[in-house]
């Protein structure tokens, strides 16, 4: 690490309101600076786009589930794994790509931090492992929390407090990152074979609702001053008509306030949406009510989401969303993995078609777009695939391309099979929108880094803040006619400097840079309730001792820790 | 004084058991006594304290007998060896930790070797299954706390997991099962009548090698269709009641092992009596779980997945990607063809598990064994070099039969300069990378193992 000067490239900080303006950015070590001094390295960037280093606030990248995926599917690897890079280590598979890989390809994209977005507390290790596997990129994991026996007994006697000390407590020893609800009750009812579709749906044994569930983790979030608000999977995901139970999870947002001390003014963020915006009753009638949610979430200045494009690819489905899966294998037939975990959560795995030509995959290709292109604050709507549930994370390039370009969203909808039926059950083929450079910096790079409570690091390049800078192969001034080299211009970025090093150079990479972990350790008072209630579990209902159950430091050997002390 | 340390990890089978008590002697170096630990689980505690472990690596001479190097001999004989070989094989990993499965990957990279585990000649049909129907299961806590109706099918866990039945399957009193055993309906198929059969409520003594058929019988049944009046060796009567139980119960599980695995039919059990689990979850909940037998053996399957994409049988000789086709890259049929032109057998003993033809082909050329101990492999090596007992001596992370991961601890120092399988195999590598003069791939989070001692925690 030392100097670097990127020159002359069309400079696209959101965070500074700076849109294409010609300019250096300096690098000294590991931060933006001023300026450097006249020994630093010079990167040409002439007539192409400098941004911030991408951030992805959910993606399914390392844990249990991910690896069930990547075991029961050698298919994912047949011809679909590249040859190695010269001096670097082996790459695998595509929807579910081996952790080398995962890392090699964010780096190659010019991402600098992607969220892990389901922990399963007891797997932590797993998912530590696995992390620390992956070069290159930060990491962090959101630990679930909303299928929890301590949650639900806290929550359902509205005990705040004990939850905060609770979730203070396996936040550390897991070294997690905030608050992931995933089908909040309904896979906690997964494990007597049931499930919660709507917020009024009561969990077996723990007599508590979904609806009380999101509000209680939501006040115990902002209790604790998190930098990340809770992030959620909501119930009935996937089902046609579902987007009425998404508009109610919404609406308990109504009137919340982020209480932090990392400029988040967001309280709640609500996970790849376009699994959640479904209208009709049955795949017969399925339509789209991108707009209807859209609308919500556009008055709603205190929730964030991210779109979960369906990307038309083969992929593989993920989720701790056990009763989801189930219903997913029933649907399509194919093999189905399952890990029910002991009084925390559990998990699913089933491999997706999405095939351009059938109706029901097309129509959720064009909710996910629209969707992106209603939203009124980008800096609120994140791109994203669900990865690797509705497409591979390498998609990205693809959804920017399609935001960016009508052009290209009417080639693609004109080669479906059943095209005229898309047509008339979504509302993309009317919509004009084309997302510019400047949004979409917002939707991959300033918004999600501003909803994880991580605006001051990440997601822009004023002096101070990490030095994650990307050149891509694109003029401002003079924008390719054909979308294509949209696409290909985000896939490989022509320099991409992490945290100081340059880990890609002409879209290859260059170096295994300075990974790290992010988690959170929030101070809280003593609480000689919780600490007796989790002696207890321990050790009667679980079967791994507590001694063993915190991850070791050892395997997060390069930590960011946040610190936050809670006001008693 | 000597001191008790509590929840130590058991290297043993595959319950991976983590409530061992052990008392270590004052000087930290020898250990005393075991408490909860089963009988072999006691052995493995108080061999490492035996005073014939070898300290050294031992090296055949050429009058037949052995010589005990230098660890630097051993790892420049070893780095070289795989360096020449054109299809080295690299196989064992049953006992010993996550983070040696990493280090060696990078070696077998390096070399261009075929990598496997033990899967291959245990539950590699079950992964065969896995990948054609996938694998709905559930940690061993939902079984103690929930299961109501327990099948073990081919598999005897009183000898072979000797606490799986009192800690996670039968006796346990759970959250939901407060009568532990009373409130349990176990199911055994087996032929024999074996002490898991004895206490079973039902023994479907079943015809050998018709597991296929009597799994096809109980979907039959479960789907509403007549059955003959016998399948399997088994009257229709027992088989109706059987599903009965299992369509009322609240929670089933189903336990198979290699009597399900390795008999007539093979990967098709497995394959079918995944099916069988899926037909039961449309009328209750249902897991299915195979019975791993040693403590860590799912840890390779889940190393190298991450890393590789599979979970054994990996064939990295191309350099350029990773390959997996069982049969053509599982270690007994690469020995059986005689590809392999040198062996290495970590922490198992392929000495005592491979039939006899693989062996005298592999024993043709190199053949170099890891392992603690001295085993039917290590005597007929060229070379054995020992390392430290993980779980004992090493801490580690290891994967349990329902893949939960485990942070065993180390209890006392192993032998002075024994090194760990991490240890040794990243010197392996760097004088692998000396030799060719290459620059080494680290990642840059590298970190050995630096678990908290037993006593730190």
């Amino acid at each position: 690490m030392a100097e670097i000067l990127i020159k002359n490239g069309f400079v696209i900080d959101p965070t500074r309101n700076i849109d294409g303006d010609v300019a250096d950015i300096a690098i000294k070590d590991d931060r933006i600076a001023e300026q450097v001094g006249s020994g630093a390295k010079v990167i040409d960037a002439r007539g192409k786009v400098v941004m911030a280093g991408g951030v992805d606030v959910h993606a399914h990248v390392a844990g249990p589930k991910v690896n069930v995926g990547r075991l029961m599917r050698p298919e994912d690897k047949l011809f679909k794994s590249p040859y190695a890079q010269e001096s670097y280590r082996m790459e695998s598979g595509f929807s579910i790509p081996s952790t080398f890989k995962t890392g090699y390809d964010y780096a190659r994209m010019g991402y600098a931090f992607v969220m892990e977005a389901a922990m399963p507390p007891l797997h932590s290790p797993h998912v530590h492992e696995e992390i620390h596997d992956t070069p290159i990129i930060d990491q962090g994991a959101l630990p679930v929390f909303a299928n929890n026996w301590f949650v639900l007994e806290y929550l359902k006697n509205q005990e705040i407090e004990n939850s905060a000390s609770y979730v203070a407590w396996l936040l550390a020893a897991t070294k997690g990152y905030g608050i992931k609800l995933v089908n909040p009750g309904g896979t906690a009812a997964w494990a007597w074979g049931l499930n919660c579709l709507t917020l009024n749906d009561t969990v077996p044994f723990f007599d508590i609702t979904p609806a009380e569930i999101i509000t209680g983790l939501m006040k115990t979030n902002e209790y604790l001053g998190l930098p990340h608000s809770i992030h959620i999977h909501q119930n009935s995901l996937g089902t046609p008509g579902n987007y009425g139970v998404t508009l109610d999870s919404l609406r308990l947002a109504e009137g919340m306030k982020a209480k932090n001390k990392f400029s988040r003014d967001t309280v709640m963020h609500s996970t790849h949406i376009q699994f959640h915006s479904y209208g009709g009753d049955s795949w017969g009638n399925f339509e789209s009510k991108a707009r209807e949610v859209m609308d919500y979430v556009n008055q709603q200045k205190n929730i964030t989401v991210d779109l979960g494009c369906v990307t038309l690819d083969e992929t593989t489905t993920m989720t701790a969303d056990g009763p989801f899966e189930h219903h997913l294998t029933r649907l399509n037939h194919l093999k189905w993995a399952n890990t029910d975990v002991e009084l925390e959560t559990a998990a699913g795995v089933v491999p997706y078609v999405y095939d351009k030509d059938i109706k029901v995959c097309g129509i959720q290709w064009a909710i996910g777009l629209e969707l992106g292109l209603y939203a009124k604050d980008p800096m609120r709507t994140f791109i994203t695939t669900d990865h690797p549930n509705a497409g591979p994370f390498i998609r990205y390039p693809r959804i920017i391309k399609w935001l960016m370009s009508r052009d290209a969203r009417e080639e693609t909808l004109a080669s479906f099979k059943y095209s005229s039926k898309v047509i008339d059950a979504t509302n993309l083929h009317a919509i004009e929108t084309e997302r510019n450079l400047y949004e979409i910096a917002q939707m991959t790079r300033a918004g999600p880094a501003k909803a994880l409570g991580l605006s001051h690091m990440f997601g822009g390049l004023a002096p101070g803040m990490e030095a994650n800078v990307v050149v891509y192969d694109l003029n401002y001034k003079d924008m390719p006619s054909d979308p294509e080299m949209i696409e290909r211009a985000f896939s490989r970025a022509r320099w991409f400097i992490k945290s100081g090093d340059i880990v890609v150079k002409d879209g290859d990479i260059a170096s295994h840079g300075n990974k790290r972990t992010f988690w959170v350790n929030a101070k809280v008072k003593e609480n000689p309730q919780v600490i007796r209630d989790i002696h207890e579990k321990f050790l009667k209902d679980y079967t791994v001792g507590l001694n063993n159950y915190p991850v070791w430091d050892s395997l997060a050997p390069n930590p960011y820790v946040i610190n936050i002390d809670v006001e008693a | 004084m000597p001191k008790w340390i509590t929840q130590v990890g058991c290297p043993y089978c595959g319950s991976s058991c983590d409530d061992i008590e052990v008392l270590v002697s004052d000087d930290g170096k020898k250990i005393l006594e075991t408490r909860n630990a089963c009988v072999i689980g006691n052995e493995i505690f108080h061999h490492v304290s035996s005073p014939d472990r070898p300290k050294k690596p031992r090296m055949r001479q050429p009058d037949g007998n052995f010589k005990e190097i230098t660890y630097d001999e051993a790892v420049d004989y070893t780095a070289k060896t795989l360096l020449k070989s054109k299809k080295p094989l690299i196989y064992g990993f049953g006992s010993t930790n996550c983070e040696g499965m990493s280090a060696v990957a990078r070696v077998a990279e390096k070399a261009g070797a075929v990598l496997d585990n033990c899967a291959s000649i245990c539950h590699g049909p079950s992964f065969l299954a896995i990948f054609d129907n996938g694998y709905p299961s559930c940690t061993l806590g939902e079984v103690k706390n929930r299961a109501d109706v327990v099948l073990f099918w081919g598999c005897n866990p009183m000898h072979a997991h000797p606490r799986h039945t009192s800690r996670y399957s039968i006796f346990p009193r759970g959250f939901f099962t407060t009568k532990g055993q009373m409130q349990r309906t176990i199911i055994c198929i087996d032929p024999r009548e074996t002490d898991t059969a004895k206490l079973a409520n039902i023994h479907l003594m079943i015809k050998q090698g018709h597991d296929y058929d009597l799994f096809d019988a109980f979907r039959t049944v479960l789907r509403g269709h007549d059955i003959p009046a016998e399948v399997a060796g088994i009257k229709k009567d027992q088989i109706l009641e059987a599903v009965e139980k299992i369509k009322k119960g609240r929670f089933v599980m189903i336990f198979f092992g290699m009597g399900c695995c390795h008999t007539d039919g093979r990967n098709h059990n497995v394959d079918i009596a995944i099916s069988l689990t899926r037909d039961i979850n449309s009328h209750t909940k249902a897991s299915i779980m195979a019975m791993r037998g040693h403590y860590n053996i799912a840890g390779p399957g889940q190393v190298w997945s991450w890393q590789f994409g599979f979970p054994y049988c990996l064939d990295l000789s191309k350099g350029t990607h990773a390959h997996m086709n069982p049969g053509e890259t599982s270690s007994v049929d690469l020995a059986m063809r005689d590809e392999v032109d040198c062996f290495m057998n970590v922490g198992t003993d392929a000495g005592a598990h491979f039939p006899i033809d693989a062996i005298k082909h592999l024993k043709k050329r190199p053949f170099i064994t890891v392992d603690p101990n001295i085993c039917m492999a290590s005597e007929i090596s060229d070379l054995h070099i020992p390392v430290r007992v993980v779980g004992v001596e090493e801490p580690g992370i290891v994967y349990r039969m329902d893949n939960v991961p485990i942070q065993f601890k180390k209890v006392v120092d192993g032998p002075e300069g024994v090194p760990s399988d991490e240890e040794l195999f990243d010197r392996i590598y760097e004088r692998m990378c000396e030799l060719t003069e290459t620059e080494p791939i680290w990642l840059p989070s590298r970190e050995h193992a630096k678990a908290p001692t037993a006593a730190e925690q």
